[in-house]
């Protein structure tokens, strides 16, 4: 792999490093690419538990490749893979951690969307601008963004720009935690480290459940939640959950 | 570079700035800004800077805006004073509050206006016995800028900030002292040594745990207790990795005088 980076800090954490630092992280179609296949080979992997996908300290990814991009007239766009790249991450099943040191502009913003749940750095700055190119947010940027923050905020941000602090970012629900720069990804992985150790099958339905929210009316996601509690109640990780409750222990988990 | 405006000098890891207006008490034009700026951002990434004074040459320190820039004509359009707020003088305290390095300022005489909160932004104060305060916007109808009114209150309380935001007095530097505005006076003529031996002394410290506790004390003004523990801890942990606590913790147990890098 070319453009990113993969490890495992922690037992069951894989962590992406986003690794094309003379771009500035740019997303071009081999990045996202190579995201998307390190993602499906993980996806295969059940000692995988958790996924943090992170840049560097400056930079989590500036935007799309704008070479790439200008290459692109509206036949040749109808036929980019690019929507099928962003799709398969979107269908990554496990827990998906992003943490943002720097800029996420564009595509990076929208790449910092797809995560389950997002740490910034104090440094991050998050933005649109694709507007500015003449563009709209091509990857889910109007409609993530609409979903989590609302209308008001989205509209302003992605017809002027604007670019969003940690501290706006925080307020909004577009990050859970801001962290010092220097701890951001430590604190991702200590995250991803304490969801690992939950019961995968239970972790992977509240993941379903949760990303079923802007799909499907209320009435439909609480039988849906319904369901997935009732097929909880066959594994066998729900049993040792409980009894280890009970009997004032950790409990250990195996996925099954 | 060549510079109209401030005299820039580095020695022994401190950058000298001193703003050379004397004939305008050191009042800020456009240049000024401008040279003063380009100054701090390069010392804000230089690791071989390690402590910054700021100062001022003749008897005043700083009268703040100089007003030949501003539209004063009583029948002109009301002027936009916001504007250049915006442009200089908001991220000059910015550069001030953030730099990752000690800064002191070296009151040599009056500061005013915005004079006046360009020093109190900084990290130690220390004015010649001659030197003093003073909070003149109220007398134009304008408000305290440059950071004024949330420095004031959060160095010597409301009732003392209120008085001295809307009556405009002239403070003596022995009163600044007194209300705990300023770290320091010391006699006219010691002014100069006394802040080039701080600064010469802090620029041999552990510029990086430095840098973090500036950023602390600058968060607790905002922060409640509980977030305020919460980035003590992730302060120590970035802090602890640092070469220099290494090195301070050796030179402590083999009974020697630690050498800092300062990162």
């Amino acid at each position: 792999m070319e453009y990113i980076k993969t490890s495992s800090p922690k037992s069951g954490v894989i962590l992406i490093e986003l690794n094309r630092p003379e771009k500035r992280n740019a997303l071009n179609n081999a990045t996202l690419q190579e995201i998307a296949d390190c993602l499906q080979q993980l996806e295969a992997d059940s000692a995988v538990k958790t996924v943090v996908i992170t840049g560097n300290s400056q930079c989590f990814a500036a935007g799309a490749d704008l070479n790439e991009l200008s290459k692109l007239d509206v036949v040749s766009i109808q036929q980019d893979l690019r929507p099928q790249l962003w799709k398969r991450i979107d269908e990554f099943s496990k827990p998906l951690i992003m943490a943002i040191n720097g800029y996420a502009f564009g595509a990076g913003f929208e790449l910092a969307l797809h995560g389950d749940i997002v740490l910034a750095g104090e440094n991050a700055q998050f933005a649109l601008p694709e507007i500015g190119l003449g563009m709209l947010p091509g990857a889910g940027g109007t409609q993530r963004l609409a979903r989590l923050v609302g209308q008001q905020l989205t509209m302003r941000w992605a017809m002027t720009g604007e670019m969003i602090s940690a501290q706006t970012a925080l307020q909004h629900g577009i990050t859970s935690q801001v962290c010092p720069v220097g701890l951001t990804v430590q604190y991702a992985v200590e995250l991803a480290e304490k969801i690992a150790k939950q019961a995968p099958l239970a972790i992977r339905v509240i993941k379903q459940s949760l990303k079923s929210i802007h799909e499907v009316t209320l009435s439909q996601g609480l039988k849906l939640e319904r369901q997935h509690f009732v097929w909880l109640a066959a594994t066998q990780d729900r049993q040792e959950g409980i009894n280890a409750f009970l009997e004032k222990r950790k409990p250990e988990f195996r996925g099954v | 570079m060549e510079y109209q405006t401030v005299i820039v000098e580095e020695k022994n890891a401190v950058g000298y700035l001193t703003f050379n207006r004397p004939q305008q008490l050191n009042s800020f034009n456009e240049t000024m800004h401008k040279e003063v700026s380009s100054v701090l951002k390069a010392w804000s990434k230089d690791s071989n800077i390690r402590a910054v004074v700021i100062s001022a040459e003749g008897r005043g320190f700083c009268a703040g805006q100089d007003l030949n820039d501003r539209v004063v004509d009583p029948n002109a359009d009301a002027p936009d004073l916001g504007l250049s707020i915006e442009k200089y003088y908001n991220p000059l305290i910015k550069l001030i509050t953030e730099m990752p390095k000690p800064v002191i300022c070296a009151v040599n005489g009056v500061a005013a206006g915005a004079g006046a909160n360009i020093a109190l932004a900084c990290d130690l104060v220390i004015a010649a016995k001659s030197a003093s305060f003073i909070q003149a916007f109220c007398r134009l109808g304008l408000v305290p800028d440059s950071g004024g009114t949330w420095f004031l209150p959060r160095l010597v309380g409301r009732a003392q900030a209120m008085g001295l935001a809307m009556l405009g007095d002239k403070i003596p530097a022995e009163q600044a002292v007194q209300l705990g505005m300023i770290w320091q006076v010391v006699e006219d003529d010691a002014l100069k040594a006394e802040s080039q031996k701080m600064a010469e002394h802090l620029a041999k410290q552990p510029t990086y745990g430095l840098s973090l506790i500036k950023k602390a004390i600058h968060a607790a003004a905002h922060n409640n207790l509980d977030d305020q523990l919460i980035l003590e801890r992730d302060l120590q942990r970035l802090a602890g990795r640092s070469s220099d606590y290494r090195e301070g913790v050796q030179a402590f147990m083999q009974k020697r005088t630690p050498e800092y890098k300062g990162c």
